[in-house]
């Protein structure tokens, strides 16, 4: 069973639907990446899988255990994020609150399990650090480290790479790389059609038409090209 | 300066100062608490808007003869709290214009019920006194000071138990409800803290005052330090030290509760600034 199915799934806002008919699987260990124009209903569709929003018709369907509130996030800063007076250690404790329930404190599991992420995002220098101090690759690896800390599953990226410089951008995508390959789902936005084809298994492409493939099948369509084309310089 | 102190020692022999700095510091505490997620969360004024409903819903009470008017004035507000902070993204009028127009409608309507049916001979002073709590604070009787030590110790309590929730939904509610949390609950919770805060508020500060008792803590405190637990614990302190000095400079000088409290708070968000920029010029 797929980890992760859509099916028949419309998409969109009090009755006026961005994206119809859309089915996929994302299997255990896949690196997919949602690609098209802005406006097109990824975030929509990301959200709907977070359960944030619900489908206007279709259903989503979790297999291999895998429960709701086991999905991390990384999303798009918010303007309230930029001047939150908040350490990194603090940030990346309430990634461990989904799970807690009603309990009110975080334990010594939590602890330890912050702490490990934080020296698996290589971020333990900073964990008394000021959030909106540090850089965006940064602040990039803290959500990332929250994010690991209320899933071994699956993570959902929306832009991680979004404001980054060159640089950093690479060393964002090998970090997620590495996760992938220790066996984490990775369901990833982007608008950087370049490495999502160098580091994705699978691509999504939605817009006026769906397109969902495997990578070297994408890449013999013409969709690539004209995505391409469209979309390079974004 | 000993006649200062003679004076002072005087006036604590009455029940009444007694009453007033218990109280006073209480309701610090608990404004200040709040007052960190509600400037975070870009609801800084949510305090005005609901204390002028609570106005308008005191001048209501206050038609209908309510014997005791908390009954009628706590569920109205946070009733009122509830609309304002739940609806979220998707209302058609947005935060703050709606909390404009709830603050000012009520306003109006409670003034103009206050003019045309209040028994008393002097409605402007009522009036003034609602809105400026300039005396209210030093008239509570036994019954006001255990309920606001009561409601405070409550509003503590809770914030406490529900820190880290607080914190994880004013930092990135969508995170927090997509990995479980329950979001709404949590924004329902804050919002029926912030009501019964606001009520108990009045006493001290008066309706339009109140904003200042949840702000200047935290906007002082985010000032110096950087991390969310540090921010509400300092915040909570400089919320009760300057109730206090103010309390206390009110009655030996005779200067309004309210107003004094807010000029020391004040003050004291300008040493915090000053602190501020010279650690801020180390780094």
């Amino acid at each position: 069973m797929a980890l992760l199915e859509c099916k028949d799934l419309s998409l969109g806002y009090e009755n006026r639907a961005v994206l119809k008919d859309l089915s996929f699987k994302v299997e255990s260990g896949d690196y997919l990446c949602i690609i098209g124009e802005n406006g097109s209903g990824k975030t929509t569709l990301m959200k709907t899988i977070l359960g944030l929003k619900s489908p206007l018709k279709g259903e989503i369907i979790f297999g291999d255990g895998l429960k709701k509130n086991e999905i991390g996030y990384l999303p798009q800063q918010t303007p309230v994020q930029r001047d939150f007076p908040a350490s990194v250690q603090e940030i990346v404790l309430s990634g461990c609150l989904g799970k807690k329930g009603i309990a009110p404190f975080y334990s010594k599991e939590d602890k330890k399990l912050a702490a490990d992420n934080m020296e698996r995002m290589n971020i333990t220098s900073l964990a008394r650090r000021c959030y909106r101090e540090l850089s965006g690759g940064q602040q990039q690896r803290v959500l990332l480290a929250r994010a690991l800390c209320s899933t071994e599953k699956m993570l959902l990226l929306d832009e991680p790479v979004a404001g980054l410089d060159p640089k950093v951008t690479a060393e964002m995508y090998s970090l997620i790389k590495e996760l992938n390959d220790k066996g984490i789902t990775i369901i990833m936005i982007s608008h950087d059609i370049d490495s999502s084809l160098k580091y994705a298994n699978r691509i999504l492409h939605i817009g006026s038409d769906i397109l969902f493939c495997k990578k070297e099948d994408y890449l013999k369509s013409s969709k690539a090209f004209s995505a391409h084309g469209g979309d390079y310089n974004e | 300066m000993s006649e200062i102190f003679d004076k002072l020692s005087l006036y604590m022999t009455y029940p009444f100062v007694r009453y007033a700095l218990i109280v006073g510091m209480f309701i610090a505490l608990c404004s200040s608490l709040l007052g960190v997620t509600l400037v975070l969360k870009r609801f800084s004024f949510i305090g005005d808007g609901l204390s002028h409903v609570a106005f308008g819903a005191m001048a209501v009470a206050a038609v209908l003869k309510f014997t005791n008017n908390m009954v009628f004035i706590l569920p109205v507000t946070v009733a009122c709290a509830i609309l304002l902070l739940m609806g979220g993204q998707s209302r058609k009028i947005k935060g703050d214009a709606a909390v404009a127009m709830i603050s000012v409608g009520a306003l109006a309507i409670g003034y103009m019920l206050m003019n045309r049916f209040s028994t008393s001979a002097n409605v402007s002073g009522d009036v003034c006194s609602t809105l400026f709590g300039s005396t209210s604070i030093l008239t509570l009787s036994k019954f006001d000071v255990w309920l606001s030590v009561i409601l405070s110790t409550v509003v503590v309590l809770l914030f406490v138990f529900f820190y880290n929730k607080i914190f994880a939904v004013t930092f990135d509610e969508s995170f927090a409800q997509a990995t479980g949390v329950r979001a709404n609950a949590y924004n329902f919770l804050i919002a029926v803290i912030i009501a019964v805060i606001i009520v108990l508020a009045m006493n001290l500060v008066g309706s339009l005052l109140i904003s200042a008792l949840v702000i200047f803590p935290a906007l002082s405190a985010m000032r110096v330090f950087r991390s969310f637990k540090s921010v509400t614990v300092c915040s909570a302190f400089f919320s009760v030290i300057c109730a206090f000095l103010g309390i206390l400079f009110s009655v030996i000088y005779g200067t309004p509760v309210g107003s004094t409290i807010v000029v020391v708070d004040i003050l004291g968000f300008l040493v915090f600034t000053v602190i501020g920029l010279i650690g801020g010029k180390k780094r």
